[in-house]
C-alpha cells in the first residue's frame, strides 16, 4: 500500500511536469505574439523586441521553462533580461517560491494572485459540494429504492429539467429572484471567514453555492440511482436478501456500500474539477475567484497567469486522482489486497 | 423410493405455482402452474434448459420476489404453513432459518467488501441473539464442517481471497449455519471444475444426511440429477413437462423433450462414432407460448399424436405408464415404444437392447395401456395438477 | 532389448486414426508469464509458469483434445498456437514451418491458415458490426475475394453454419447465444482454415444448445478437412470430438493418448481422478454416488509449482521420489504416454517407481551412481515405434 502510494505521487510529479512542458508549448505556439498584445497598438518593432525580452519571451522554449520551474522551487526576480535589469532596477520584482510567473498586466506575483483568489473558489467548491453530495446521493438512493414509482419519476423528471438549465440562467434566476425581489438573503458579497464567521462565510456563498451545485446534483442523482439500481439486483445482494437480513440492512449495508464506490470517485474528480474555479458562476455573481481570474486573463493575453492557473488546476485533478485511488483501495479489499 | 403419493409426510408442497411477470412487451409467465412436493431428507433435482423457470421458481420458495412486480400464485406449504400467505416480516424470519438457498457463482454471490467471517456470522446472528464472539465461533466451526482448512484464520479473508470450490464451501457454511430444514442449490458446481464439483457434491450429500434436510438442486446436468437426487422435475416453458422418482425418469423417460435434453449431451462411455442428437430450434419465448403443447415446434414426434393435438391442446401433467409417481406432460400414447424403438438406440444402443429385453415378458400389458392413458385418465386419477381452464388454449 | 508386445499393447483399431501427416507439431513449448512485486520499482519477482514444455502433434483433419482444471493452462496454449502470444520457449511448427518467433508480418498469411473460435459468444463479436461485416472482415483483410464478391460469399458462409444467410444485416444481439456462436464459426470458416483452435466452443452454451455446434463443427471438420485443437474441460464433449487427448495439470501434460485408452484404461492419477468425477447418467440405474477417487485440496499456484512431479501435492499414492525427480512423459503404448513414476491403472499402480533406471536414480529419487547414466529418452512430440512395456519394465517395441 505504501509502495503503492509512493509510485502514484511519484507518477503525479512526472505528470506535472509533463503537464508544464505541454502548456508551455502550447502557449508557445499560440499564434498571438503576447509582446504584440502587451506593448499596445502603436509598437516598432524594436519597442516591441524590447518587451518581448522584458516579458523572458526572447529566449528559447526550453530555458524559459526552465527558468519557469526554477521560480517554482527557488523563487526568480523579473525582468528576465539582464540588459532591462541594469538600465531599470526599479523595475525589478521579487518572486519568492513557490514561483508561477509575473504578470505585467497585473503588476503582481501569480503566485500572490492565486492566494488572494483561491480561497473563494475553494470556499465556494465545498459548499457546493456539500449541497449536491447530500441532495444527490439521497434523492438518487429515494428514487431507486422507489423505483418506478411517482416519487421516482418526480426526483428523475427534476433532475433531468434542473440538468438542462443552464449554470449562467439558474445563477441569474436566484441573484433576481431570492436575493434582489425577494430579499431572503444579502446581495451576495464574497466574505472570508475573519471578517463574517462561519455564517457570515457561509451566506454569502449559499447562492454561487447552491448555483453551482444544481448542475452536479442533478447529474449526482440520476448517477447514484443508475448505481443503486445496479448494485441491488447483484447477486450478493439476492444473497442477503435470502439470508434474511432485514430490508434496511440488506439496502444500507449491502446494495449502498458497493454502489457508494464509484460515487465517491466520481466525487474527488469533480471537486478537484471545481477547485480550479467555476467561471461562470463567479462571473454571474462577480466573486474574485480563480474562475474570474482566468477569465480576465484570458481576455488581456496573460500567458503567466493563464500557464500558472492551468498548472494549479492540474495539479489539484491529479492529487484528486491519488486520494481517489487511495480510498478506492481502503474501501475496496479487491484492491487493497490483490 | 418416491413419497409422492402420500402427501402428509410431505416437508414441503408446492401447489400450483405461478409467477407472473408484467412487462412492457406482456406477462411473462416463467413458472405456470408448478407442483411438488419433497420429503426430509430426500433430494428434488429441477432440470431443464436455460430461461425455463428454475431460478425464478426455487426463489419464489424463499419470498425472495416479494417487493418486486411478480405476481406469485399457488401454494408454498412448508410443513403446512403456506408461505405465499406469510407477511413479509413472518417470511423474512423463516429466510436462511427454515429456508437457505446458495447460488450458481459463488464469487458474485459474496459481498466483495466483506470478509467471508463476516458474511457468516451476519447470517447466524439475523436468526439467533447471540454475542458476535459466539457467531464467529459458530462460523469458524461451520467452515470447518465444510472442509476449509485453517478456518481460523481464512474465516478473516476475504471471498476473492478463496479459490471458487472454497468461495461454494463458503457459501454453503453460510447456508447451512442455522441449520434449515430446506436447502436450495441453484446450480451448485455450474461454475466449478469435475473434480471440485465432485467434492461439493460429496459435502451436500454428507451434510443432508447429517442434519436430514430436504434439498432442492437446479442443474442442467443430468449426470448431477442421476448421482444426486431422488426425485427428478424436468421443466420446459415454466412448467413441470415430466416428474417423477430419478430411477425411473432417467432409465424410462415418457416426454420427448427429457428424450432430448439424455440424448443432446455425450457421455463419457458413448460410442464415439454415435452423432449427438440436438434439440432443434430454440427455447420458446415465455410472452408468447407456443400453442398447444409448448414444446411442439422443436418436437420430432408430434406427427405420431393424431389430430394434430400438439398444436391445439396443451397437454395435462398426467401419470404415465410406471405408475402414479411419474408424471409426464404429452399426448403421446405409447412414449415408451418410441424412446425404446426410435430414441433409445440411436444414442445408447446398449442401454436400448437391454431394456428391449426386459420388456419381452409384458408385451400385451404395454399395449392395452398404451390408449387409455390420455388427458380424461390423468384428471381422474387426482395426483396430477388440474391446470386451470383458461390457459388450455384448445382452438 | 526387444522384449515381445502383449497381448493388450496391440495397436486398438481406434489408434488408426492417430496416424495422419501431423499439420501441427509442438515442442516443449513454453510460456511464463512475468509476476511483478507489489513494491515501489515493480521487479519482476518470479513467473506463472502457465504452460511448462508440452510437446503434441495434430494431424491434418483430425482433433486433438486438450482437457484439464481451470487455470491449468489450455487456453495459453490455444493462444500460443495461434500466436497471440510469442511463447517463450520451445517450436511451433506448422505446416513444415516454425511460426514460434516469426514477427507480426511474417505472419500474417499465416493467420489464414490457423484461425481460432472463442468460448463466449456475447462478447467475442463486436456488437456494432453487423454480422456480414464481422464475417466478410477476414476476406477484406486478406484480400481474398474481390469486393463486390464478398457479399456473396459471406452468404453462403452463413449457409454452411446453418444460419439465415438473408441475416448478414443483423447486429449480433439479434441473435441467440448458439447462433451468435455459429457467427463466430462462420468468421473462423471464411478463410478456409487449415487449423481451428476452438477454445471452449461450447461451454457458455446451453445443454440442448451445445450438441448443434458440436455437430457443426464435426460435419465442418469432414467436409473441410480441418484439424482442431479443441479445448475444453468436458470430459464427455471432448472425447466425443477428439480421438486424441491429452490431460494438463499445471502447465504440463501428464497423459496424452487416443481416447479408448486415455478414457478406458488411463494410467496417471490425475487422469483418473478426473475422469471418475464426472457425474454419470448411467449412475440413474444403480442410484446412489459413484465410487470416486477423492483429490483433496486446491490446484497449487503455478507461480511456484511443486518439485518434482506437479501432482504430488495431490496424488494418492505418491512417494519420496515424486518430490525429487519430475516423472518424464513416458510413452507406455502405442499411441499412449503417462508422466508419472507409478504408472498403471486403477488399483493396478506398481509398487516400486519404474522410471528410476531410465533416470539415473534410486527407488526414493536420489542419485545412483550405480544406476549409470540417463537412458536417452524420446520426449518429442507424437509416438515412436518402441516404448516402455509396463508389464515387464523394459523397453519395448511394436
Ligand atoms: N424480473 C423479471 N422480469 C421479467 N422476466 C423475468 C424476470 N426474472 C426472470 N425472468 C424471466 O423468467 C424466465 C425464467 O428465468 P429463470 O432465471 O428461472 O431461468 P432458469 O431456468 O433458472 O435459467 P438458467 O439455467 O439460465 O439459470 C426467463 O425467461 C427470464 O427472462
Ligand atoms: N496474460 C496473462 N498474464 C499472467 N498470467 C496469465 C495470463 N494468462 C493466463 N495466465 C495464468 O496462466 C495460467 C493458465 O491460464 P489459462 O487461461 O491458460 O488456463 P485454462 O486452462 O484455459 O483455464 P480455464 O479452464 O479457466 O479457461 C493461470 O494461472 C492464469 O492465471
Ligand atoms: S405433446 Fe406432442 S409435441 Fe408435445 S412433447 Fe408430446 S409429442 Fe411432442
Ligand atoms: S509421479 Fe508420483 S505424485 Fe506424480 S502422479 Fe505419479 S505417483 Fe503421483
Ligand atoms: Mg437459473
Ligand atoms: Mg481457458
Amino acid at each position: 500500500m505504501f509502495a503503492y502510494l509512493v509510485r502514484r505521487i511519484i507518477g503525479g510529479i512526472v505528470l506535472l511536469i509533463v503537464m508544464s512542458l505541454v502548456t508551455f508549448a502550447l502557449f508557445f505556439a499560440s499564434p498571438v505574439n503576447p509582446a504584440d498584445f502587451s506593448c499596445g497598438k502603436n509598437c516598432s518593432p524594436a519597442q516591441k523586441k524590447q518587451t518581448a525580452a522584458a516579458l523572458g519571451f526572447d529566449d528559447n522554449f526550453f530555458n524559459q521553462w526552465a527558468d519557469f520551474g526554477k521560480g517554482v522551487f527557488v523563487g526568480r526576480d523579473f525582468p528576465d533580461d539582464p540588459k532591462l535589469r541594469e538600465t531599470a532596477p526599479e523595475t525589478i520584482a521579487h518572486c519568492p517560491a513557490p514561483c508561477l510567473g509575473y504578470s505585467r498586466e497585473r503588476t503582481a506575483n501569480v503566485t500572490s494572485l492565486i492566494k488572494e483568489t483561491l480561497p473563494v473558489s475553494v470556499s465556494l467548491a465545498i459548499l457546493a459540494f456539500i449541497i449536491w453530495i447530500v441532495g444527490g446521493v439521497l434523492f438518487g438512493v429515494i428514487a431507486a429504492l422507489r423505483r418506478g414509482t411517482i416519487i421516482d419519476r418526480g426526483l428523475v423528471g427534476i433532475s433531468l429539467v434542473l440538468y438542462a438549465f443552464p449554470t449562467f440562467f439558474v445563477g441569474l434566476l436566484l441573484y433576481k429572484f431570492v436575493a434582489i425581489k425577494w430579499g431572503w438573503v444579502d446581495i451576495p458579497r464574497y466574505e472570508t471567514i475573519a471578517d463574517g464567521g462561519i455564517t457570515g462565510w457561509a451566506s454569502s456563498l449559499i447562492l454561487p453555492a447552491i448555483t453551482l451545485a444544481v448542475f452536479f446534483m442533478a447529474a449526482y442523482v440520476r448517477m447514484t440511482r443508475a448505481y443503486v439500481i445496479e448494485s441491488l439486483s447483484e447477486d450478493y445482494v439476492r444473497t442477503a436478501r435470502a439470508k434474511g437480513l432485514p430490508a434496511r440492512a440488506v439496502t444500507f449495508k449491502h446494495a449502498l456500500r458497493a454502489a457508494l464506490t464509484p460515487i465517491v470517485t466520481m466525487a474527488g474528480l469533480d471537486f478537484a474539477g471545481l477547485l480550479g474555479g467555476a467561471i461562470i458562476t463567479e462571473s454571474v455573481f462577480n466573486y474574485p475567484g480563480l474562475g474570474k481570474l482566468a477569465v480576465q486573463a484570458n481576455r488581456d493575453y496573460d500567458l503567466p497567469t493563464l500557464v500558472g492557473l492551468v498548472l494549479l488546476l492540474a495539479a489539484f485533478v491529479i492529487i484528486a486522482n491519488i486520494i481517489v485511488d487511495v480510498l478506492y483501495a481502503v474501501i475496496d479489499p479487491r484492491v487493497r489486497l490483490s | 423410493m418416491s413419497d409422492t403419493s402420500t402427501k402428509h409426510d410431505a416437508f414441503l408442497r408446492v401447489e400450483d405455482l405461478r409467477v407472473h411477470f408484467p412487462t412492457a412487451d406482456g406477462v411473462v409467465k416463467a413458472t405456470d402452474g408448478l407442483s411438488f412436493e419433497l420429503a426430509r431428507g430426500k433430494t428434488l433435482g429441477i432440470v431443464g434448459e436455460s430461461g425455463s423457470g428454475k431460478s425464478v421458481s426455487s426463489s419464489a420458495i424463499l419470498g425472495l420476489h416479494r417487493g418486486t412486480r411478480a405476481q406469485v400464485s399457488g401454494q408454498i406449504l412448508l410443513e403446512d404453513v403456506d408461505l405465499l400467505q406469510l407477511s413479509d416480516e413472518e417470511m423474512r424470519r423463516r429466510r436462511g432459518l427454515d429456508v437457505a438457498m446458495i447460488f450458481q457463482d459463488p464469487l458474485s454471490a459474496m459481498h466483495p467488501y466483506y470478509t467471508v467471517g463476516n458474511q457468516l456470522v451476519e447470517a447466524y446472528r439475523v436468526h439467533n441473539n447471540v454475542s458476535k464472539k459466539a457467531a464467529r465461533t459458530r462460523a469458524i466451526e461451520m467452515l470447518e464442517r465444510v472442509g476449509i482448512p485453517q478456518p481460523d484464520r481464512r474465516v478473516d479473508d476475504y471471498p476473492h481471497q478463496f479459490s471458487g470450490g472454497m468461495r461454494q464451501r463458503a457459501m454453503i457454511a453460510m447456508g447451512l449455519i442455522n441449520n434449515p430444514g430446506l436447502l436450495i442449490a441453484d446450480e451448485p458446481t455450474t461454475a466449478l471444475d469435475v473434480t471440485v464439483q465432485a467434492q461439493i457434491l460429496d459435502l451436500l450429500q454428507d451434510l443432508q444426511r447429517e442434519f436430514n434436510s430436504a434439498i432442492i438442486i437446479i442443474t442442467h446436468d443430468l449426470g448431477v440429477v442421476a448421482e444426486m437426487a431422488d426425485q427428478v422435475l424436468v421443466m420446459y416453458a415454466g412448467k413441470a413437462v415430466e416428474y417423477g422418482p430419478t430411477k425411473e425418469l432417467l432409465v424410462r423417460p415418457e416426454m420427448p423433450y427429457t428424450w432430448g435434453l439424455l440424448s443432446s449431451v455425450p457421455d463419457v462411455t458413448a460410442d464415439t462414432d454415435s452423432k449427438l442428437i440436438p434439440i432443434p430450434g430454440n427455447p420458446p419465448s415465455l410472452l408468447n407460448p407456443p400453442s398447444g403443447c409448448a414444446f411442439h415446434p422443436r418436437c420430432p414426434h408430434k406427427d405420431k399424436v393424431p389430430g394434430r393435438l400438439c398444436w391445439t391442446v396443451q397437454p395435462e401433467l398426467v401419470p404415465g405408464r410406471q405408475g402414479m409417481g411419474h408424471l409426464k406432460r404429452c399426448h403421446l400414447p405409447d412414449p415408451d415404444q418410441v424412446y425404446a424403438l426410435e430414441v433409445l438406440p440411436e444414442f445408447d444402443p446398449e442401454l436400448a437392447s437391454e431394456l428391449a429385453q426386459a420388456r419381452i415378458p409384458d408385451p400385451a400389458a404395454d399395449a392395452a395401456a398404451g390408449p387409455a392413458a390420455g388427458p380424461a385418465a390423468g384428471t381422474a386419477a387426482g395426483t396430477a395438477t388440474p391446470d386451470t381452464a383458461d390457459e388450455r388454449d384448445a382452438q | 532389448m526387444t522384449t515381445e508386445p502383449v497381448d493388450e499393447l496391440k495397436p486398438h483399431p481406434e489408434t488408426s486414426s492417430l496416424t495422419g501427416t501431423p499439420i501441427l507439431e509442438v515442442e516443449d513449448l513454453k510460456m511464463y508469464f512475468p509476476v511483478k512485486s507489489s513494491g515501489f520499482l515493480r521487479r519482476t519477482i518470479g513467473h506463472v509458469q502457465a504452460v511448462d514444455g508440452v510437446s503434441f502433434q495434430v494431424r491434418s483433419g483430425s482433433s486433438l483434445g486438450l482437457v484439464g482444471e481451470s487455470g491449468c493452462g489450455k487456453s495459453t496454449t490455444g493462444r500460443l498456437i495461434t500466436r497471440l502470444y510469442e511463447p517463450t520457449a520451445g517450436r511451433i511448427e506448422f505446416d513444415g514451418r516454425d511460426i514460434a518467433n516469426l514477427s507480426e508480418r511474417e505472419l500474417h498469411p499465416l493467420r489464414r491458415d490457423i484461425q481460432m473460435i472463442f468460448q463466449d459468444p456475447y462478447t467475442s463479436l463486436n456488437p456494432r458490426h453487423t454480422v456480414g461485416a464481422i464475417v466478410g472482415a477476414p476476406l477484406a483483410i486478406h484480400k481474398v475475394v474481390p469486393k463486390d464478391k464478398i457479399l456473396a460469399r459471406v452468404q453462403e458462409l452463413l449457409e454452411i453454419v446453418g444460419l439465415n444467410p438473408e441475416h448478414y444485416n443483423r447486429y449480433p444481439h439479434e441473435f441467440s447465444g448458439g447462433q451468435r456462436q455459429r457467427i463466430g464459426i462462420a468468421r473462423a470458416l471464411t478463410l478456409q482454415p487449415k487449423l481451428l483452435v476452438a477454445d471452449e466452443p461450447v461451454s457458455a452454451l446451453d445443454v440442448s444448445i451445445q450438441a448443434q455446434v458440436v455437430n457443426l463443427l464435426q460435419d465442418l471438420q469432414r467436409e473441410f478437412n480441418i484439424a482442431f485443437l479443441f479445448v475444453a474441460h468436458d470430459l464427455a464433449i471432448v472425447r466425443h470430438f477428439c480421438p486424441e487427448i491429452a490431460v494438463m495439470y499445471l502447465g504440463k501434460i501428464v497423459e496424452i493418448g487416443d481416447r479408448e485408452t486415455l478414457y478406458a484404461r488411463p494410467n496417471h492419477p490425475y487422469t483418473q481422478a478426473l475422469l471418475s468425477a464426472v457425474p454419470d447418467v448411467k449412475q440413474a440405474k444403480v442410484g446412489g454416488r459413484r465410487e470416486r477417487i477423492r483429490l483433496e485440496g486446491d490446484l497449487p499456484s503455478p507461480i511456484n509449482p511443486p518439485s518434482g512431479c506437479r501432482f504430488r501435492t495431490r496424488c494418492p499414492i505418491a512417494q519420496d521420489i515424486c518430490a525429487r525427480v519430475e516423472p518424464p512423459l513416458l510413452q507406455v503404448g502405442p499411441t499412449h504416454k503417462v508422466a508419472c513414476h507409478f504408472p498403471g491403472e486403477v488399483g493396478k499402480h506398481p509398487e516400486k517407481p519404474i522410471t528410476p533406471r531410465l533416470l539415473g536414480v534410486d527407488d526414493s529419487g536420489m542419485p545412483d551412481l550405480a544406476a549409470g547414466p540417463a537412458t536417452d529418452l524420446p520426449t518429442g512430440p507424437g509416438y515412436s515405434d518402441t516404448w516402455f512395456d509396463l508389464e515387464h519394465n523394459t523397453m519395448g517395441r511394436a
